[in-house]
């Protein structure tokens, strides 16, 4: 899972000056914050903003239009569910039904033990063994209810 | 026994299958017993219904057994599988299993056989030959090597890759850039990531060659982060390219100059759109920018900019070392060389399909895909991702050609196919696609962002069997129409086909008493 670090000026402009070299930095330095904090932090936004020279107002709009960067830290694990017609064809959406009811949350939410976080996917590229998951960077195929139903244990046993 | 070599993918639709697990029951099998072995990763050979599939050499080359699990491990070795025994698992020679054997495969000739990231592996299989063939030559004869090629762009418009090339050879820049389109977000498609993740220094070499083709000194290669493996094998592989003199100053020993940069989405659909591509990486939101001007001549940075979709860029190497008429000679019309097809969902036989152009609709979901997983019959298809269009059987005898799907209403797309059997609701397919449309809308037209939640609510009351439905179906005709002609990009401006092939194809579905079948096609 990737970082949960306790914010820290010093570490985020660290960060930020190792990514902003690069044409089109932008991108890859909110990965780099989310890698290291679990999202992208309110009070990195104006020293990214300052580094690069756009205005808050413009890191914002990006932050907000890419799925990929959370505001909040997401849950210990993440488990993606594919949504997309492949997976579709294969019985994704009662896998996402049974997962929802598990978790007691809906899509993007983290369960009340903050041990997953449901999230929706579009295709993982696993269309072939559907239906498919992803938790954490580990990929999941042929997902029947009971390996969804060990899958989300595993995850809430490891506090 | 000396030499032991086993072969286990480490592709992602092997490892969400447990290749992993088998590998390391593979390497406690061999130390228990005391043998050397090498257990090589490769990518998949693109059997998915039989992944993880494990082969082994022997003298009479190599020998497969699949599915296989952990568990079956120890009765494998027992059984002799490292002589290549007999086992019900047993596969035999992977080259004779009709599945690869029907296959035509150029672009994916190495995958699944090599170790991904063995130079040694690539250079023994013909790698860099093609781009050996680009340095002797001028830009402008590359260009028109594509051009002969027939070569069209793989990532859904079909549009000739040389055409392109020209274009930004042409035009006037202080830089030049390859980008490679490598967002795979149509659902159904996998051959991006499986080739990047079985065969990376093909895209490489194929991008080296567009570098010299167009005069570019720099690349990107812009993956989804949804393919975690696929990121980590080519920021491998581009690393060790660059070691190797394949990348940088003076690549194979030539004087140009060309190196590769990697970055990764952040989950738009969207920006698998070029400008919107191109946007993304300078570090903006993912919009969809009005063409003209061409990326060709205004594309990153204002820089001419060739961007191709990593099957374009993948099939390059063959046509340099092999010749554009080696390329040409397969396919029909004007859709030439292979397709790497992808047979996905509720299939016997899903997996990754090269084949040259021509082939039918039909052959492949019946034939060479066995129909369904699920043992029902086989009732729609969806070509071409989320915005392709249904096909019922009675279209089966569509040949699979970028003309021959237009004509048809629909599209080829990136090559995807998705089987669904007779429990599929295609008035839900078509409500999906709307919702769709509507949640990776990037919201610059009004009737992508607006009409498509107005469309999800109308299909919605259909499904309910709310109000008038044959209102409610002219609505949703006009709504198409609109998102079809007010659309800048073919987010909104295909969303139409999903849903409009549905109702017309499937129009039991959205009657006022539907006959739906009870019970989903779940494993
Ligand atoms: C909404 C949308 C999504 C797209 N997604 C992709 C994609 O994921 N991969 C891709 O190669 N092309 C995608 N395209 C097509 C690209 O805009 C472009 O045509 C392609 O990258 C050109 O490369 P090619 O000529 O090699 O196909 C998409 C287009 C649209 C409108
Ligand atoms: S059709 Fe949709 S995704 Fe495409 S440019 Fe318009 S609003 Fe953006
Ligand atoms: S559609 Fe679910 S993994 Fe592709």
């Amino acid at each position: 899972m990737s970082g949960r670090e306790a914010f820290q000026p010093q570490r985020a402009a660290e960060i930020i000056a190792a990514g902003a070299h690069r044409e089109g930095p932008l991108l890859p330095i909110l990965h780099a914050l989310q890698e290291a904090f679990g999202r992208v932090p309110e009070a990195a936004i104006p020293m990214v903003a300052e580094a690069l020279n756009l205005s808050r107002a413009e890191v914002h709009g990006v932050v907000s239009f890419y799925h990929d960067f959370r505001r909040e830290p997401a849950g210990r694990h993440v488990l993606k569910l594919c949504r997309a017609e492949a997976c579709q064809s294969r019985g994704g959406e009662a896998r996402a039904a049974e997962a929802q009811i598990a978790l007691g949350v809906g899509w993007g939410a983290t369960s009340a033990d903050g041990a997953v976080t449901l999230q929706p996917v579009y295709c993982l590229g696993l269309c072939a063994v559907a239906p498919a998951a992803m938790i954490d960077d580990q990929p999941v195929g042929r997902l029947d209810r009971s390996r969804l139903a060990s899958l989300l244990d595993a995850a809430r046993g490891d506090a | 026994m000396t030499d032991v070599r086993l072969f286990v993918p480490r592709d992602a639709g092997a490892l969400a299958v447990g290749a992993d697990e088998v590998a390391a029951a593979l390497r406690a099998g061999l130390a228990k017993r005391g043998i050397a072995g090498e257990i090589v990763r490769t990518g998949s050979r693109g059997l998915y219904w039989l992944e993880p599939m494990v082969e082994v050499a022997t003298a009479a080359g190599r020998i497969a057994y699949g599915p296989t699990t952990p568990a079956d491990v120890e009765a494998l070795l027992d059984a002799g599988l490292l002589s290549g025994a007999a086992h019900p698992l047993r596969l035999g020679r992977p080259e004779d299993m009709p599945f690869l054997k029907r296959q035509t495969r150029l672009t994916f000739a190495r995958c699944g056989i090599i170790d991904p990231l063995s130079l040694a592996d690539y250079g023994a299989s013909g790698g860099w030959r093609g781009l050996e063939r680009a340095v002797a030559m001028t830009g402008l004869d590359v260009v028109e090597t594509v051009v002969r090629s027939g070569l069209r762009g793989r990532g859904g418009a079909g549009f000739p890759t040389g055409v392109k090339w020209r274009t930004a050879l042409q035009a006037p820049g202080a830089r030049k850039f390859i980008v490679c389109n490598a967002d795979e977000g149509d659902s159904g498609t996998f051959a991006d990531r499986m080739l990047m993740e079985g065969d990376p220094f093909v895209l490489i070499e194929g991008m080296a060659i567009a570098a010299i083709a167009v005069g570019a000194s720099k690349g990107f290669v812009y993956i989804r982060s949804e393919y975690p493996h696929a990121i980590e094998t080519m920021r491998q592989a581009i690393d060790v390219a660059r070691r190797a003199g394949y990348l940088g100053a003076g690549i194979a020993g030539s004087p140009h100059a060309f190196d590769l940069e990697l970055r990764v989405g952040a989950g738009a659909y969207v920006c698998g759109e070029e400008t919107a591509l191109l946007d993304s990486i300078e570090g903006r939101r993912g919009q969809v920018r009005a063409k003209p001007p061409l990326p060709a001549h205004h594309g990153l940075f204002g820089q001419p900019t060739v961007i191709n979709n990593v099957l374009s860029l993948a099939a390059v190497p063959f046509i340099l070392a092999e010749g554009a008429a080696a390329y040409a000679d397969f396919g029909v019309g004007k859709s030439r060389g292979t397709m790497p097809i992808q047979l996905a969902g509720n299939v016997r036989h899903g997996g990754l399909f090269e084949t040259a152009f021509g082939v039918t609709l039909g052959e492949l979901v019946d034939d060479i895909g066995g129909g369904t997983a699920s043992g029902r019959p086989v009732r729609a298809v969806q070509v071409g991702g989320p915005l392709g269009a249904y096909f019922p059987r009675a279209l089966f005898d569509t040949p699979f050609d970028y003309e021959a799907f237009a004509a048809r209403d629909g599209l080829v797309g990136h090559g995807g196919i998705v089987v669904f059997d007779d429990t599929v609701d295609m008035a839900r397919q078509a409500r999906f696609a709307m919702e769709f449309c509507a949640v990776e809308s990037c919201g610059k037209c009004t009737p992508c962002r607006i009409g498509s939640t107005r469309g999800t609510e109308v299909i919605d009351r259909i499904i309910r069997g709310e109000g008038d439905r044959a209102a409610h179906l002219a609505l949703i005709a006009d709504l198409c129409e609109t998102l079809k002609f007010g659309s800048l990009c073919a987010l909104g401006g295909f969303t139409p086909y999903p849903v409009m092939s549905a109702i017309r194809h499937f129009p039991e579905d959205f009657a006022a008493v539907p006959a739906r079948a009870v019970g989903a096609g779940t494993p």
